[in-house]
């Protein structure tokens, strides 16, 4: 593990000026993710349609130092696929200096990974494609508007999911995208959050390190969408692991490792503590909805048994 | 030229998608990111062969949808790679938002389209529907009547991507044309490589400095002179598709012109239409010919650009025009080829009597009885000296 102060000295992919809010987990999410790359690896990136990619290069402004592509929104995979395969027959035909060494990145939001472009990221995936898919996890369409995804939490508001007398905002669970990334039996998959940096940068190192196909979901906060102060980010983050609604671990080459804190070994944070710090689950906390909050602490814990056992500690 | 003096011509007797896999053998683009369908599927088949048999350098992605394939082309050529794809009907239905990234983005891409009938209902033959769904997507479009020009037009289809930056599409008729048997001449390799010639991109991800790519032009006139500029690249489409034309021309003896005329010289009477049907169209031309009739036939091979100045000129001197579409695309009014003539004629002043068919939907047998009944309409018209009339209510060929 690199120390923070090696950290700091990697040179900024994603530098400042761009337009993401005060307190995005995106941004974070992404320089700790290139930090990750190392200091000397030349990267070549993608970014879905997001409030990430709308935000860093507003014509003719750019906020990235490597080279960067915007495609459209269901498919950054098999767009940056479509590089490293170019990179492989180009260097092949002597096209390419042959030490020229690429790191090939690909990066979407919940919407654009986990619905729109789950096809083109299993595509990417079983296809072996040397590569890095990060997924910055906001938990809905923050982009256009806070629509609800297929990550959004149960009982959380969104603009598609609306809370009323009837419906208590949305119905289903979130879509396990993680251990779904995981059955594709790829080179490396983690789970990390926005306020556990060194977690974050470890996994995103081990990634790139990886020979093959890579995948990150890591949880951003958003201020706008998840009804939070924009210098509370980091802390709802931390909140998110230390409640288990967002557990750390890691699936490398096959062998499934828990790196939670090593604070929660001494038992889990309610769920009320994460969901209570944000006003999307703000009619939770009414009277009549008792049962939901039993239900959200309910699904934290069905889900970090199935954790602990698929690592092996159950 | 020393190309064309040092060029070998082999003759072969293979189908269409035979003679396009050959040509990509000898090109060897940097990429080919493909899904299959019928009927293009020969060619990604005989391709993984040639990958599999290490024939070719060039990296094949397999994708898992035809959307991915054209993502992964447009991946490929930003990043600096001769990129190439192969598609039919549902394929390129599926690709089509991508269709427009890949020119608003000016990636010099080569896309073989075996074309085929939209659903629904289902059906697997060929016809110009998926054409003219991608008909407005910024691609110049060449369209081969035989498995020689599919050679010939995937050949040139290179150099003109790369001039205008572009994208191009190459397409030839479902099964009619990818899957028929026909005698053709394959230049030798070495003439095909120096022919398109080392490519070298005019910007990419992967060579040079970084890159900023698909940039958000979402506010003032930036979006809008980039379309311009994809209009000024179209309108210089047409000079650069002849120029190429005529050197592998010069190399193969086999004259390329957007517009292809026969009998043209002193036709009273002229059908109009692409693709494989050609070929009905002039066997029958041919009969009446011998019976005195003065038809001919005018086919086209450049679909876009619209070679409007050629169109009218070729049909400047006769009395009545059949135009003959392989396609409906639901206007109410004359199918696509036959609304592009009429415009070409309206600019230049011409105001011969016209009718419009539809012939050959989904594979429908294209019979020479269809084509022996549209020189008789057209007869029809020219004695009953209806003179000024446009008739852009189609006729159907071919189902009663």
């Amino acid at each position: 593990m690199t120390t923070i102060k090696e950290l700091s000295l990697v040179p900024e992919r994603l530098v400042g000026g761009h337009r993401l809010c005060g307190g995005c987990g995106a941004s974070i999410a992404v320089r700790q993710v290139m930090m990750g790359a190392g200091p000397d690896a030349d990267v070549v990136c993608g970014v879905a349609t997001s409030c990430l990619q709308v935000s860093t290069t507003i014509y003719p402004y750019s906020s990235w130092t490597c080279s960067y592509m915007h495609n459209a929104f269901e498919n950054v995979a098999a767009n940056i696929a479509g590089v490293e395969a170019a990179y492989k027959g180009m260097k092949r035909a002597g096209k390419i200096d042959p030490d020229r060494e690429l790191k090939f990145l690909a990066i979407g939001g919940d919407g654009g990974t986990y619905d729109i472009g789950l096809q083109a990221l299993s595509g990417a995936a079983e296809r072996g494609h040397n590569m890095v898919y990060v997924c910055y996890d906001n938990g809905a369409y923050m982009n256009t508007g806070i629509q609800r995804s297929s990550a959004t939490p149960k009982g959380s508001w969104a603009t598609t999911s609306e809370v009323g007398v009837v419906r208590p905002g949305k119905s289903s669970p979130r879509k396990d995208l993680t251990s779904i990334m995981a059955a594709h039996h790829i080179p490396y998959v983690a789970q990390a959050a926005v306020g556990y940096w060194k977690d974050l940068v470890a996994k995103a190192e081990k990634a790139f390190a990886a020979d093959g196909f890579a995948f990150l979901n890591i949880l951003a906060p958003c201020p706008r969408g998840w009804r939070h102060d924009l210098d509370q980010s980091l802390v709802i983050g931390r909140l998110a692991v230390d409640t288990g609604f967002w557990p750390l671990f890691e699936v490398d080459q096959g062998e499934w490792n828990l790196t939670m804190p090593a604070k929660t070994k001494k038992g889990l944070k309610p769920v009320e503590e994460f969901l209570a710090a944000q006003g999307r689950f703000d009619h939770l906390f009414k009277p009549g909805n008792e049962h939901l909050l039993v239900e959200a602490q309910q699904d934290v814990d069905d889900y970090y048994s199935y954790l602990k056992k698929r690592c092996g500690l159950e | 030229m020393s190309l064309a003096a040092n060029a070998k011509q082999t003759a072969i007797a293979a189908t269409g998608n035979a003679f396009v896999t050959e040509a990509f053998r000898q090109i060897e683009p940097d990429a080919l990111c493909a899904y299959p369908i019928t009927p293009q599927t020969t060619i990604v088949e005989k391709f993984a062969q040639l990958v599999a048999d290490g024939e070719v350098a060039t990296e094949y992605v397999c994708t898992e949808s035809e959307h991915s394939a054209m993502t992964a082309t447009v991946g490929a050529a930003a990043a600096g790679a001769r990129a190439y794809t192969v598609t039919a009907a549902q394929g390129l239905a599926h690709m089509w938002e991508e269709l427009y990234i890949a020119s608003g983005l000016r990636l010099p891409i080569v896309m073989i389209n075996v074309n085929r009938a939209l659903s629904a209902p289902i059906n697997i033959h060929g016809d110009h529907s998926d054409i003219m769904g991608a008909r407005d997507t910024c691609w110049v479009i060449i369209i081969a009547e035989s498995p020689q020009e599919a050679y010939d037009n995937t050949i040139i289809a290179t150099p003109v991507a790369e001039d205008l930056l572009l994208p191009v599409m190459s397409s030839l008729d479902g099964f009619i044309t990818s899957h028929s048997i026909m005698r053709g001449d394959v230049v030798d390799d070495a003439t095909v490589k120096a022919f398109v010639g080392e490519y070298t991109p005019c910007d990419d991800l992967m060579i040079g400095s970084p890159r900023t790519l698909g940039a958000f032009a979402n506010l003032g006139p930036t979006y809008m002179k980039v379309k311009k500029a994809q209009r000024d690249a179209m309108d210089r489409g047409l000079a650069s598709i002849k120029r190429v034309g005529d050197e592998w021309a010069s190399i193969t003896g086999r004259s390329f012109d957007h517009v292809e005329t026969w009998g043209m010289e002193d036709a009273e009477r002229a059908i109009v239409v692409m693709g494989s049907a050609a070929g009905n169209a002039r066997a029958v031309a041919r009969r009446l010919r011998a019976e005195g009739e003065k038809v001919g036939v005018v086919k086209v091979r450049t679909y876009r650009p619209f070679p409007v100045a050629d169109i009218a000129a070729a049909l400047a001197n006769v009395d009545a025009i059949a135009v003959l579409d392989r396609a409906e695309t639901f206007s109410a009014q004359a199918g696509p080829l036959a609304l592009d003539v009429m415009s070409a004629l309206y600019d230049a002043g011409i105001n011969t009597p016209l009718r419009t068919y539809i012939y050959g939907l989904g594979g429908n047998d294209v019979k020479l009885e269809q084509m022996y009944q549209v020189f008789t309409d057209l007869k029809a018209v020219t004695t009953d000296d209806v003179s000024g009339v446009v008739n852009s209510t189609p006729r159907y060929l071919g189902i009663g």
